[in-house]
């Protein structure tokens, strides 16, 4: 019985888009029908998305859940209709294929796959940092939380239209704090600079980030010198998302040539406790990285 | 009226070469379905005609630096390094989960030199549960082995020669593409001793991220594979069919019942799948299910009726 529901959870789901909307300039939010998810996916999970059958593009692309939520049911003894929601940005051919999808398109999901973030004290204080498009899986999170009185997000983007979703987080009772590079909305700055005045004010709070790689390091570099708790979600171009293609992988800290302490992203990931991560030689490899 | 599918008699689809009975001629190529356990959620390994491991060195092997994938158009290009465990690790912590099927266990191993090779057959020569070799003598992605044995038809000889003496187990011998014609390479395979062939392995490649005119893999060169290649890989294993005795197992770009059927018809007893793993980790059973269509609407009752009857 229990194999079979975990069979359940890892299925490649053949369904359908609800809806595809342009957000703010670039950034799209799509909603597809995907029963199963509710109740089995985890904050910081993600899916491999496929535009069905179609080539190009070849691989499958990971996106992190935005939420997972459900609608009535289109008539009387009908199952609601269970949802998730993803939010991109387009930035390649993979992303250019998915802005064009309309509802009722037909697309293929994988997932809910890899380790989400790990809670150990709902209550506690929690300081979500997200860089732009990077606080996508901070959402499930703040939601998943008991007092979110006490769950801060600090949001950092390049300008205003990079800032997205922030009052969706309010509504959730969380706190937001929101800087931009070119001061266009919140204080003008990088976002870091607020996670230091907080954790002045908050010293025990825990922290979870996701985000562009040299805003991680530097978040990295915050709470591993005042010995804070922190949780990352990493981004990597990965072909199979299953731990196969060995494409996504991060060196672990006790990685050497001799002693390969290779993780993926897909499977092992993509939140990673900071100290499992060998920051000294990440953020180069990830700078190498980035692509569609 | 269309007939029934369901009330046909099945097809058989069991293949027979180099000692190895399959249940059906399909299997995932090695490096595209890691230790098999990785896909255990998605569908039946008991249902595939072979299981092909990673490729495994004497050593555990940290591989590449990343970047390591990049999608091309129809394909990717991919410079994974042939990270593994190492032989000793696999038999200790992969083996027993594979020993679990019932379908055969076919080893990937390479080596930096003809002694590694050797030493990495000998160990897993007396592995039960360990159905036959592949040999990789093409890995494009390491500096010392893999292609530089298989690129030339002496050094090839030579190793599959050594290793040959060391091992009893059925050895399939997975050739480079990048060579100037594969069929010299193959017949080398076969007088040194091969069981069987299989064949391509990833063309190498390049691809540049023009804005920031770097190379799109940490590596710079990288192997090509996906449905783009499959041209190339079929008219090879055409090539090979004509050239050796020994059976010949086609790879190359196989997305689709259609692609794996190319490879049969043009004479392969066999065939592996690769890229299309990462695209859907339950391709190999559609592909299953396709092949099984296939072969009810044409009439056809045994897949080996089908195997080299390319008209010409």
């Amino acid at each position: 019985m229990r194999s079979e529901e975990k069979k359940h959870k890892m299925k490649n789901l053949q369904t359908i888009v609800l809806s595809n909307q342009e957000i703010s300039p670039g950034y799209f939010r799509m909603r597809i029908l995907a029963p199963g998810y509710k109740g089995t996916a985890h904050p910081g999970q993600f899916v491999m998305f496929r535009v069905r059958r179609s080539l190009p593009p070849l691989l499958r692309r990971p996106f992190g859940i935005f939420q997972i939520g459900s609608l009535p049911a289109d008539c009387e003894g009908m199952p609601e209709k269970e949802f998730i929601e993803l939010i991109y940005k387009v930035v390649g051919s993979g992303t250019e294929v998915m802005r064009e999808l309309h509802h009722g398109d037909r697309i293929e999901l994988l997932g809910p796959l890899g380790r989400g973030f790990e809670i150990d004290d709902v209550a506690g204080d929690k300081i979500l940092v997200g860089g732009g498009i990077g606080l996508v899986p901070l959402y499930m999170l703040a939601d998943s939380l008991a007092d979110r009185s006490r769950t801060r997000l600090l949001i950092g983007g390049r300008s205003r239209e990079d800032i997205i979703t922030v009052t969706e987080f309010e509504r959730l009772g969380v706190t937001s704090h929101v800087t931009t590079e070119d001061g266009s909305l919140g204080e003008e700055g990088l976002i870091t600079r607020i996670l230091e005045r907080k954790l002045d004010k908050y010293p025990k709070a825990k922290v979870y980030s996701c985000g562009p790689m040299p805003m991680l390091r530097a978040v990295e570099a915050i709470c591993s010198a005042r010995k804070v708790a922190l949780q990352v979600s990493l981004e990597a171009l990965m072909a199979c998302g299953v731990g196969a293609c060995l494409g996504c992988v991060v060196k672990g800290r006790e990685h050497s040539e001799q002693n390969p302490d290779y993780l993926c992203t897909c499977r092992q990931g993509p939140v990673f406790h900071s100290h499992e991560l060998d920051w000294d030689r990440l953020e180069k490899s990830a700078e190498q990285g980035k692509s569609s | 009226m269309k007939p029934n599918l369901a009330t046909l008699p099945k097809p058989r689809l069991a293949v027979e070469f180099a000692g190895l009975k399959l249940k059906n001629p399909l299997m995932p190529a090695s490096g595209t379905f890691g230790y098999g356990q990785e896909f255990a959620p998605y569908l039946d390994l008991n249902q595939l005609g072979a299981i092909v491991t990673k490729g495994l060195s004497l050593n555990p092997k940290a591989g590449n630096p990343t970047p390591r994938i990049a999608e091309t158009v129809s394909g990717m290009l991919n410079a994974i390094g042939l990270q593994n465990v190492g032989v000793d690790a696999f038999i200790r912590e992969k083996m027993p989960f594979l020993e679990q099927f019932d379908s055969p266990v076919i080893v990937n191993f390479f080596g930096n030199t003809q002694e590694e090779y050797g030493e990495v057959a000998a160990r897993l020569n007396d592995v039960p549960g360990v159905a036959a070799l592949e040999m990789n003598i093409s890995c494009p992605n390491v500096k010392h082995g893999g292609i530089v044995f298989g690129t030339d038809p002496k050094a090839a000889f030579d190793v599959i020669t050594m290793v040959r003496k060391r091992l009893s187990k059925p050895l399939i011998v997975k050739l480079t593409p990048n060579v100037t014609d594969i069929r010299i390479t193959a017949k080398a395979a076969e007088d040194a001793g091969a069981d069987a062939i299989s064949l391509i392995n990833t063309l190498t490649g390049m691809s540049v991220d023009v804005r920031t005119r770097k190379p799109r893999i940490a590596n710079v060169i990288g192997g090509l594979s996906g449905p783009g290649i499959r041209p190339v890989a079929v008219r090879m294993t055409h090539q090979v069919v004509q050239t050796v005795k020994i059976p010949v197992i086609g790879i190359g770009g196989i997305m689709r019942a259609e692609d794996a059927l190319e490879f049969l018809i043009v004479g392969a007893r066999a065939v592996q799948v690769g890229t299309a793993n990462f695209v859907d980790p339950n391709a190999l059973q559609t592909i299953l299910t396709d092949l099984e269509s296939f072969c009810v609407e044409q009439g056809v009752e045994d897949i080996n009726d089908l195997i080299g009857t390319l008209e010409l």
